[in-house]
């Protein structure tokens, strides 16, 4: 392989994984703090995509104030999707729940199949993000390159939230023991509905990005990168911050290098994903950066 | 506790009875039933779309069938088949076992046709395909017609374009790998180029990307440092169009080329600019009649839509006029009996073409070759067979 093609694979590599770790850390964060895994999390990221098309299209909004409006109609979603479908099971055992949100996530999959068509439709193109950047041999689209700089401020601005706010001290405390944090008079509600909310947003955020550098919208278009998010967080040691995107990165790298190594196996790239995350959890159930956790019987 | 159960169980055994003989009695004589057998969600819903859009045109224009002098009303039974292969089986077993059809019309993709194709020649109902172009569709099942071309021919008419208009001399062909079409036309182009350049190494490279992925970077770059003269990569529109636009990105500024599955909305819409200069065959074009029905279709397409057709919808539209044709060459609903007059099909004029059924159930038709000009679907040329 010419020097120029590798560096062109990690570029793609990278471009691939920090979309992947974007979305994984919101998925991180929820389980972090709720031991939930919100397997509806790639359909929220499908519906912020879906808020800013409509934002931008129907709306005729200026793309930011789309964005924006998108990215806090989703994050509000989030809350709501909390309220409806999690709450009224939080004293129930934890499998409940999780039956419950496999069930919101076809719900919302069906139901924006009923209102947004099954047909795919295709996002505006915004100059600033639709611009080919050519850095010596190696081109890129300029999205690529803002995907990492958001993917690191979300880093920081989570790890300044949970562990330098009082929200923060509220939701680690939560995470650790719930009805214990109750008596602390800890706003126990409110502080998972926060939980959500952010999650949600970091959804919507990585939806937007998703259309931006592959702009077709579709209603099961949150299934696989939702799947493949999971994995990655997984792969970092899920509800771990920095283990999500240290995932994402891993998980884009070795799908691109197994394309660019060994081309005849890309028909097995996806399942490629699966096996990683069966290894892991056989391996390491606790992720590459996760802590092993002591559960008292 | 147990007397409960029992009651229960009487009462659901009571309800089902019941229910059956409502069913049945629901049953109009006067009745026959199309199955419409197509992906209305998931990655080829737009080719579903558009083939439904082109049945229900049909329909509105031509309601009823007459037979032995008694007039039946045409109602549709539609099934979704998901554009998965999975599902696509179910969707025909519905269609065949609840919706009780007498004839089915589909589907869009023939990975999914062909799924379905045993369940149809299980239940003995005659199935036309409308664009399934793959010929292992028809081949070995009795009961599968279709009213579009082959893709022998489309995979050639495609090689001698590359070879002869765009003076390619080394291609690089990017696969659908679980598409039964994509692999099935790359294959059939690849015999063709191969023999035309009398070059084996004249295939560069054949790489490969499964449905419903958003990422080609890797594929694209290595395609970058093979620099063909032309590529062809035949697949679902919105891969496609990602595809492309991936490519020029990359600084990838070989022609592509591509099957009949392109010409769609949404392969201009989401390839947008990239996706000029895109050639592809297809099965019709509004400009070129080709039957008297041709102007009909058109003009009455225009009406119900507001816009020119464009696509497949004029196939689902000949499906379902060859089936109404064959009811009434056989003057009876029966499924067997629809299926021997479907394969007797001589010089039947639909809006697109001719068909005559060969012993396969397969018609010879031209192909026509359309270029992405100003965001839209341009005719180059007619390739008759």
């Amino acid at each position: 392989m010419e020097l120029s093609t590798f560096f062109q694979q990690l570029t793609n590599a990278l471009s691939l994984g920090s979309l992947y770790a974007l979305i994984a850390i919101g998925y991180t964060m929820v389980y972090g703090i709720l031991r939930l895994i919100n397997f509806a999390h790639g359909d929220v990221f499908m519906l912020g995509a879906y808020f800013a098309f409509y934002a931008a299209t129907s709306l005729a909004m200026p793309w930011w104030v789309a964005f924006i409006v998108a990215i806090g109609l989703t994050a509000m979603f989030g809350m709501g999707l909390e309220r409806v479908a999690y709450r009224p099971l939080r004293d129930s055992p934890k499998i409940s729940v999780m039956i419950s949100a496999i069930g919101a996530s076809f719900l919302i999959e069906n139901v924006g199949i009923v209102v947004f068509g099954g047909r795919p439709k295709s996002f505006p193109s915004i100059p600033l993000f639709d611009t080919v950047v050519h850095l010596g041999p190696v081109s890129v689209l300029s999205v690529s390159l803002f995907i990492p700089v958001i993917t690191a401020a979300i880093l920081v601005a989570l790890l300044w939230i949970v562990n330098g706010t009082k929200t923060g001290l509220a939701m680690r405390a939560v995470s650790t023991d719930l009805d214990a944090a109750r008596l602390m008079a800890i706003d126990v509600n409110r502080t998972i509905s926060m939980t959500f909310g952010i999650g949600s947003l970091l959804a919507g955020l990585g939806g937007i990005m998703w259309t931006m550098k592959y702009p077709q919208l579709n209603p099961l278009m949150g299934v696989m990168p939702g799947l493949k998010c999971f994995i990655a967080a997984v792969i970092g040691g899920i509800g771990n911050i920095p283990g999500a995107v240290l995932g994402g990165f891993l998980l884009g790298v070795l799908e691109i290098m197994i394309v660019a190594f060994l081309p005849e196996l890309t028909g097995y790239r996806d399942a490629f994903a699966f096996v990683l995350l069966i290894v892991v959890l056989l391996v390491k159930p606790s992720g590459l950066l996760g802590k092993h956790q002591a559960v008292k019987v | 506790m147990k007397k409960a159960i029992l009651v229960i169980v009487a009462i659901a055994i009571v309800a089902s009875v019941v229910g059956c003989s409502k069913a049945e009695t629901k049953t109009d004589a006067n009745v026959v039933k199309f199955g419409v057998f197509e992906p209305l969600t998931g990655a080829n819903a737009a080719g579903g779309a558009e083939e439904l859009d082109g049945i229900r045109l049909a329909q509105e224009l031509y309601p009823t069938v007459t037979v032995g002098g008694k007039e039946y009303k045409i109602e549709l039974a539609i099934a979704d088949n998901k554009s998965d292969k999975v599902e696509a089986a179910n969707a025909g077993q519905r269609l065949v076992d609840s919706d009780k059809v007498q004839v089915v019309l589909g589907s869009w993709g023939s990975g999914l046709s062909m799924a379905a194709g045993p369940v149809f020649k299980d239940a003995q109902i005659p199935a036309i395909g409308l664009s399934c172009t793959n010929p292992l569709v028809t081949k070995d099942n009795p009961f599968y017609f279709r009213v579009c071309f082959l893709d022998p021919f489309q995979g050639t008419v495609m090689a001698n374009y590359a070879y002869k208009d765009v003076g390619a001399r080394k291609a690089v062909i990017i696969r659908e790998v679980s598409n039964d079409y994509s692999v099935g036309l790359a294959k059939f182009f690849a015999d063709s180029f191969k023999a035309l350049t009398g070059d084996q190494g004249s295939i560069l490279a054949e790489l490969n990307y499964n449905t419903n992925d958003q990422d080609f970077s890797a594929q694209l770059t290595q395609v970058k440092s093979l620099k063909p003269d032309v590529i062809f990569a035949p697949g679902n529109y919105t891969e496609s169009a990602l595809i492309i636009k991936q490519a020029r990105e990359l600084g990838i500024a070989a022609p592509f080329l591509g099957g009949d599955t392109w010409e769609i909305a949404e392969f201009i819409n989401v390839g947008k600019q990239a996706v000029e200069g895109a050639v592809m065959s297809a099965f019709f074009d509004n400009d070129a009649p080709l039957t008297p029905l041709s102007k009909v279709f058109v003009e009455s397409y225009q009406k119900k839509y507001g816009k020119l057709p464009s696509g497949t919808a004029v196939l689902g539209f000949d499906g379902y006029l060859l089936a109404i044709d064959a009811i009434k060459r056989a003057d009876s609903v029966d499924p067997l009996k629809i299926r021997d007059a479907v394969a007797a099909t001589k010089d039947f004029a639909g809006a697109a073409g001719y068909v005559t059924l060969d012993a396969n159930g397969d018609p010879i038709k031209s192909a026509v070759i359309k270029e992405v000009k100003g965001g839209k679907f341009v005719f180059k040329t007619t390739v008759a067979p």
